[in-house]
Order: structure tokens, then C-alpha cells, then sequence
């Protein structure tokens, strides 16, 4: 019953999706301060590639290790984005030039490919790889054994981080103030809140997520690093933001819809189906560019809720 | 929290820092670069010596960063031209592809041809198939809105998989049927190979004159023409242009087309110049699209700067390649460019505002 297509399907739709939601998520936080993080792949293969050192290199038991490399990966992210956040927030550049300069700076060819080279982690398999777990012991029970009860801790928190994500974007106080700082800077600073400090906590933090979800490649789907091994994850990423309208739990369903299409074309092969693999990888990406098109209009922009500020540098005017 | 410089916008932008912040910012790359190798235990200087004789340094080592600089130039050109209306196209990486599909197949059918009409050609083949497949992101940002950078980005993705389909996965017409167990595409013909001239020792390329005459005529077409006047129009205030009655979207179009041909011109002269064949790994793993970014961030968007920038950055590039071994590790050159990346966007700064010390008023440092 637990073989049947379909489940498997949707239960490798959600292992698949797992990263693409973590980089997503670090992108709603991001873009709702009003910061355009187009540098997501460079930092999703950093914390990948931070993520298979660590755990290639720090022993103790196995949950240890697992949980240090993620954090590894979360920091190596958040440092990345750190940088992005200068060049954006202090610096005022154009935040699409620098988001494609960190990408560049750190992705397939360059930052992420020298460490693994120098730290020698590419082609050796994590010691330590993020498993699927039984959760409660009912991972075979049919149907929803495999979906719910049969995947990664990481996927777990995921959810877990869905919901705190709803609830500090619409629930709390500080929520309001990062949104009211994406909407309008500057009545928020005349509110007194600082809209600089608003805008790096929540560019570090949406890298960090962005890390672990790198971490999710290196060490659960793989598990052993290969340059530029996120394939464009990155990038489907910050599409994914805006086809969940900067929504936690809309785009957590967008990044299952993904995860299937990119999980397709090795789940049919492994059942013998016969059907171009070429046009099964494709597919995530015609996907992004029709989803771009439906939501990107002027009239969709301003309905779902585009933070208004997003991509303007704040500058405060001079006395 | 006060940072200890602010940013005053500078109300005249002197002349001479358009030349001097592509300078600084170079420089300021090298020392991060510095700092990056020294921190992973490498000689910096060593590195940098070895990289300086491999890539510039004699006869034979300019003739290899010509020939590297040869599609950069191209890939250059394109995010240029782009760029110069505020577009980001990051899909010349596609279009590069699609461009070289489309000469690899004039290149492997023409026969008999003399080879000057081949090379015309062929470049026409790489730049209509270049522009077409760039005039989508164009037509779907001019109709819809939509994001250029993120489509053009996925084109690149679908034409990666386009190139691996024709060469590995199906029988297609590029596909060479003698070669079944090493998967490659057919040779062009023989007289579909472009020269290559030695000048002064020095070996040319022709697809090397091509682009310098290109960044010319751009240059001519931006700075001499209503087209171009009406680009940086647009480019400086869409809602002015609109005013002024220029069409936007048709220009959106046609940029990105034009954008398009060059590196679908880069494509072909890959095939024609350099390879002779379509090489589906090779022009995947060069990633000269994204390179070309950067070479047009340095140039500050300027198309004839381009061509000397695609020197510096082909001569690094090239000298990468074949420093490549143990002691100096693949990505040190990527890591390099993205450096310069950042400095040249960095550098930026420096021309709009001017840095001042937040201290005292009277003790301004002007940068």
C-alpha cells in the first residue's frame, strides 16, 4: 500500500520541498523588511558546503553532530547575508546587482567550490547524513506513515517554524513593526523604529535559513557535497516568495508543489516509467516562469501584498 | 548606533572618477582576494605572481587571454546593453547556449560554402537564435511585468537541458552517430572554422575583431542615435519616457533582444573560433554568461570598456584554468571575479556620494 505511486509522490514532494521552504521562509523575512535577497543559491551552497565540514569534522553522537552542522550552515548563511546586508542597507546599492554579486561571489564556481576544495569535503559522504526518522513508530502505517510520520527532523521543524512565522509576521508586535518597515521606512522611523536594524536582523536571519536549507542538500538529500548541487533551488526560492504572497503558510505549500516536480523525474525512473527525463527536469523551471507570469502583474502585485518598500534602499532625508 | 561615516549625495559627478572607481574597486578585490588566501593558509603574492604571468605576461600567455576574452567580450556586451536600461538580463548564460545550437547547425550543414559567407552565417544563426530566445524574457516583462532576472535566469536552466537533450539524450541532428559511446555532436565543417590571424606574434581571433567592432556600434547606438537617447530615457525615468511618448514596451523588447543577440554571437563564435563543435560540457562548465556580469559591472556598463575589461578578466580566467592542480584550487578564480563584483558594485558609491566622517562637520574627508 506505503509503494503506491502516489504516496510516494507526496512524501518525497515534502523531502524535496523541505529546503526549498527554509530558503523560502529566510526569504519572506527578508523581503518583508524590504530587502531583495537575490543571493539566496550563493548562500544556500555556503551553508552547504559549511554544513558537510562540520560534519565531516565534529564528532560526538549522532544528533550532535547533525545538530551542529545545521547550525554551522545557519551561521556560515547568516554570515553571507551579512555582507549583502552591508552592501544593501549601509551601502544603499542596488539590491539586485549586490544580491547577483553574493551569488556569483559564492556560488558554483566560486567561494562555495574553493572551500569544499581546500577543506577537502566534495566527493567524501557526511559521516553523519540527516535520515528519515520513525516517528512514534508509525512511519509504516498506510498512507499517511510515509507523508507525515516518515520524514526528517529538519521537516519537522519546518512546520514548527511555519507557524512561529505566521504568528510573528501577524500575531505580534515586532512583526508589525518589520512589516510596517517594508511597507513605509519612513513612517515606521518616525515611529522610532529603527529601520537599519530591522532590516540586517531580518536579512541575517533569512541567509541563516537559506543555509539550512543548503545543509538540507549536503547532508539529507545527496548526502555528500557536489559543487552547485542546489541546482537553481535558490532561485526557485525567491520565486516561491512571491507565489506564496510573502505568506509563511502558502508558500509552505508551494514549496511541496515544487519538491514534487523536482522529485518527479527520479521517483518515475525508479519505477520504470518510461518518460524523458529531460522533460521531467525541466519542468520545476517552466513552472517558476508560469507562476512568475500569473502573479507578476501590477493589478496581483499590489493585491497579495508585496511589502512596498521592497528593494529601495531606506534613506533617511537630509536635514 | 552611529556609524562613523555617513553618505552625502554628491550634487556633480566629477569626470574622473569614472575611470578611477573601476580602478579602486579593482584594486580593493585584489586585496580581499588577499585576505581570502591568506586566511586559507596561501601565498598571496605567490598566487597573485603566478596568476599575473600565466594569464598576461608574454606572447603566448595574451594570445590565451584574448581567446578567453573572446566570449566574455560578447556575454559583456550583453548585460551591458541590458543593464544600460536599468534591465538585468543574467540569461546570456542561455542565450549563449541556444546561440551556439544555432551555429553549430548552420556550421555542420553548410558545405561548399566559402568561408566567409559561413562565418556571416553562422554569427547570423547565433544571433537570431540568441535574440529570440532573450525576446521571451522581453516580451513577458513588457506584457505581464514579470521579473526579468528570475526568468531569464530559468531560461538558462531549460537551455542547459536543451544542450544535454541534443547531445547526450536523443538523436538529434547535432548529435554525432559515430560516436555512440562518447556522446558528442558532429563536427562543423571545414570551412566553417573562422580564422584566427597572428599579429605580432600574437594570435587573434576573428570573433575577437567581431566584438570590438560590436562594442563600437553599440556605443554609436547608444550615444549617437534616438534609440539610445531614448533608452537612457527609460532608463532614468520610465514614467518621463512614457510622457515623452516613447514606447516602453516595445524597447524593453527590443533591448533584451538586441542584449540576446550578442551572446547568442558569443555562442557561435565558441563553436566556429574555438571548438569546432558544439560542446555541451564545455560551454556549461565555462559559465561565461555569468562571468559576463561581472565584466559589465566593471566597465561601469560602457561597451568599449567592456572589450578591455574581458582582457583583464579573460587573462584570469585563463590563467586559472590552467593553474588549476593541488596548490591552487578550482573556485579561487570564481571567488576572485565575485570579489570584483562586489567592489565594482561597491564602487558605486563612490560616484554617487560622497563619504564623510560623521564626527565633526568641519574634518569631512571627501573620499
Amino acid at each position: 500500500m506505503n509503494s503506491n505511486i502516489f504516496i510516494i509522490i507526496i512524501s518525497s514532494a515534502i523531502f524535496y520541498g523541505t529546503p526549498l521552504f527554509y530558503a523560502a521562509l529566510g526569504g519572506i523575512l527578508t523581503e518583508r523588511s524590504g530587502v531583495l535577497n537575490l543571493g539566496v543559491e550563493g548562500t544556500m551552497l555556503i551553508g552547504g558546503v559549511s554544513g558537510a565540514w562540520a560534519c565531516l569534522h565534529i564528532g560526538g553522537s549522532a544528533w550532535f553532530t547533525v545538530t551542529m552542522s545545521i547550525l554551522v550552515g545557519a551561521l556560515a548563511g547568516g554570515l553571507v547575508s551579512t555582507l549583502l546586508a552591508f552592501l544593501c542597507i549601509t551601502l544603499k546599492t542596488n539590491q539586485t546587482v549586490a544580491g547577483l554579486a553574493i551569488t556569483i561571489f559564492a556560488g558554483t564556481v566560486g567561494l562555495s567550490s574553493y572551500f569544499a576544495n581546500i577543506w577537502k569535503v566534495a566527493k567524501t559522504p557526511v559521516p553523519r547524513p540527516i535520515r528519515n526518522m520513525d516517528v512514534l513508530g508509525l512511519a509504516d502505517t498506510p498512507v499517511v506513515g510515509p507523508i507525515l510520520f516518515r520524514q526528517t527532523s529538519l521537516t519537522y521543524v519546518s512546520w514548527l517554524l511555519a507557524i512561529l512565522a505566521t504568528v510573528y509576521l501577524f500575531r505580534t508586535r515586532i512583526g508589525l513593526q518589520l512589516r510596517a518597515v517594508g511597507e513605509s521606512p519612513q513612517t515606521a522611523d518616525a515611529m522610532g523604529i529603527s529601520v537599519i536594524r530591522y532590516r540586517y536582523i531580518h536579512t541575517i536571519l533569512g541567509g541563516a535559513l537559506a543555509g539550512i536549507g543548503g545543509v538540507f542538500y549536503s547532508l539529507a538529500i545527496v548526502p555528500t557535497w557536489v559543487d552547485g548541487m542546489t541546482k537553481g533551488a535558490g532561485w526557485i526560492a525567491i520565486a516561491l516568495v512571491i507565489f506564496g504572497f510573502w505568506r509563511p503558510s502558502l508558500t509552505l505549500f508551494g514549496a511541496y508543489l515544487f519538491g514534487a516536480l523536482q522529485s518527479l523525474s527520479s521517483t518515475l525512473k525508479a519505477r520504470g516509467v518510461d518518460i524523458s527525463g529531460d522533460i521531467l527536469d525541466a519542468l520545476p523551471f517552466i513552472m517558476t516562469i508560469v507562476v512568475l507570469v500569473l502573479v507578476s502583474s501590477r493589478f496581483a502585485h499590489r493585491r497579495l501584498g508585496a511589502p512596498a518598500a521592497l528593494g529601495i534602499p531606506y534613506e533617511r532625508e537630509e536635514r | 548606533m552611529k556609524s562613523p561615516i555617513r553618505l552625502e549625495r554628491r550634487l556633480e559627478q566629477p569626470k574622473w572618477l569614472n575611470w578611477a572607481v573601476p580602478f579602486i574597486s579593482l584594486v580593493a578585490a585584489l586585496v580581499l582576494g588577499a585576505i581570502v588566501l591568506w586566511l586559507t593558509g596561501k601565498n598571496p603574492f605567490d598566487v597573485y605572481q603566478r596568476i599575473f604571468e600565466r594569464g598576461f605576461a608574454g606572447k603566448q600567455a595574451f594570445s590565451g587571454a584574448l581567446e578567453m576574452a573572446t566570449p566574455l567580450a560578447f556575454t559583456g556586451l550583453c548585460a551591458a546593453v541590458a543593464f544600460r536600461m536599468g534591465l538585468i538580463n543574467i540569461g546570456g548564460e542561455g542565450q549563449f547556449y541556444v546561440g551556439a545550437i544555432g551555429a553549430a547547425w548552420v556550421g555542420i550543414a553548410v558545405s561548399g560554402t566559402p568561408t566567409g559567407i559561413t562565418i556571416a552565417l553562422m554569427c547570423l544563426a547565433g544571433m537570431v537564435f540568441g535574440s529570440i530566445y532573450a525576446a521571451i524574457v522581453g516580451v513577458l516583462r513588457a506584457k505581464f511585468n514579470t521579473n526579468e532576472i528570475i526568468t531569464s535566469l530559468m531560461m538558462n536552466y531549460l537551455a542547459g537541458i536543451l544542450l544535454n537533450y541534443l547531445i547526450f539524450n536523443s538523436k538529434s541532428y547535432w548529435r554525432d552517430p559515430d560516436s555512440p559511446q562518447f556522446p558528442k555532436s558532429k563536427n562543423i565543417a571545414d570551412r566553417a572554422d573562422w580564422n584566427t590571424y597572428k599579429i605580432f606574434g600574437i594570435e587573434m581571433p576573428i570573433a575577437f575583431l567581431i566584438a570590438t567592432l560590436a562594442g563600437v556600434a553599440i556605443w554609436f547606438l547608444y550615444k549617437r542615435t534616438r534609440f539610445g537617447f531614448e533608452v537612457s530615457v527609460i532608463a532614468d525615468s520610465p514614467k518621463a519616457a512614457r510622457y515623452a511618448g516613447i514606447r516602453t514596451s516595445s524597447t524593453i523588447v527590443i533591448v533584451l533582444a538586441l542584449s540576446g543577440a550578442l551572446a547568442g554571437l558569443g555562442g557561435a563564435a565558441d563553436v566556429g573560433n574555438f571548438r569546432g563543435l558544439l560542446d555541451a560540457k564545455g560551454i556549461q562548465m565555462a559559465g561565461y554568461g555569468y562571468t559576463g556580469i561581472v565584466v559589465a559591472a566593471l566597465a561601469r556598463r560602457n561597451p568599449i570598456t567592456t572589450i578591455f575589461v574581458a582582457i583583464f578578466i579573460g587573462g584570469l580566467t585563463k590563467a586559472g584554468y590552467s593553474l588549476q592542480g593541488p596548490d591552487f584550487p578550482s573556485g579561487l578564480v570564481g571567488t576572485l571575479q565575485g570579489l570584483i563584483l562586489f567592489t565594482a558594485v561597491a564602487g558605486e558609491i563612490l560616484i554617487k556620494y560622497r563619504l564623510r566622517a560623521n564626527v565633526s562637520r568641519a574634518g569631512a574627508v571627501a573620499a
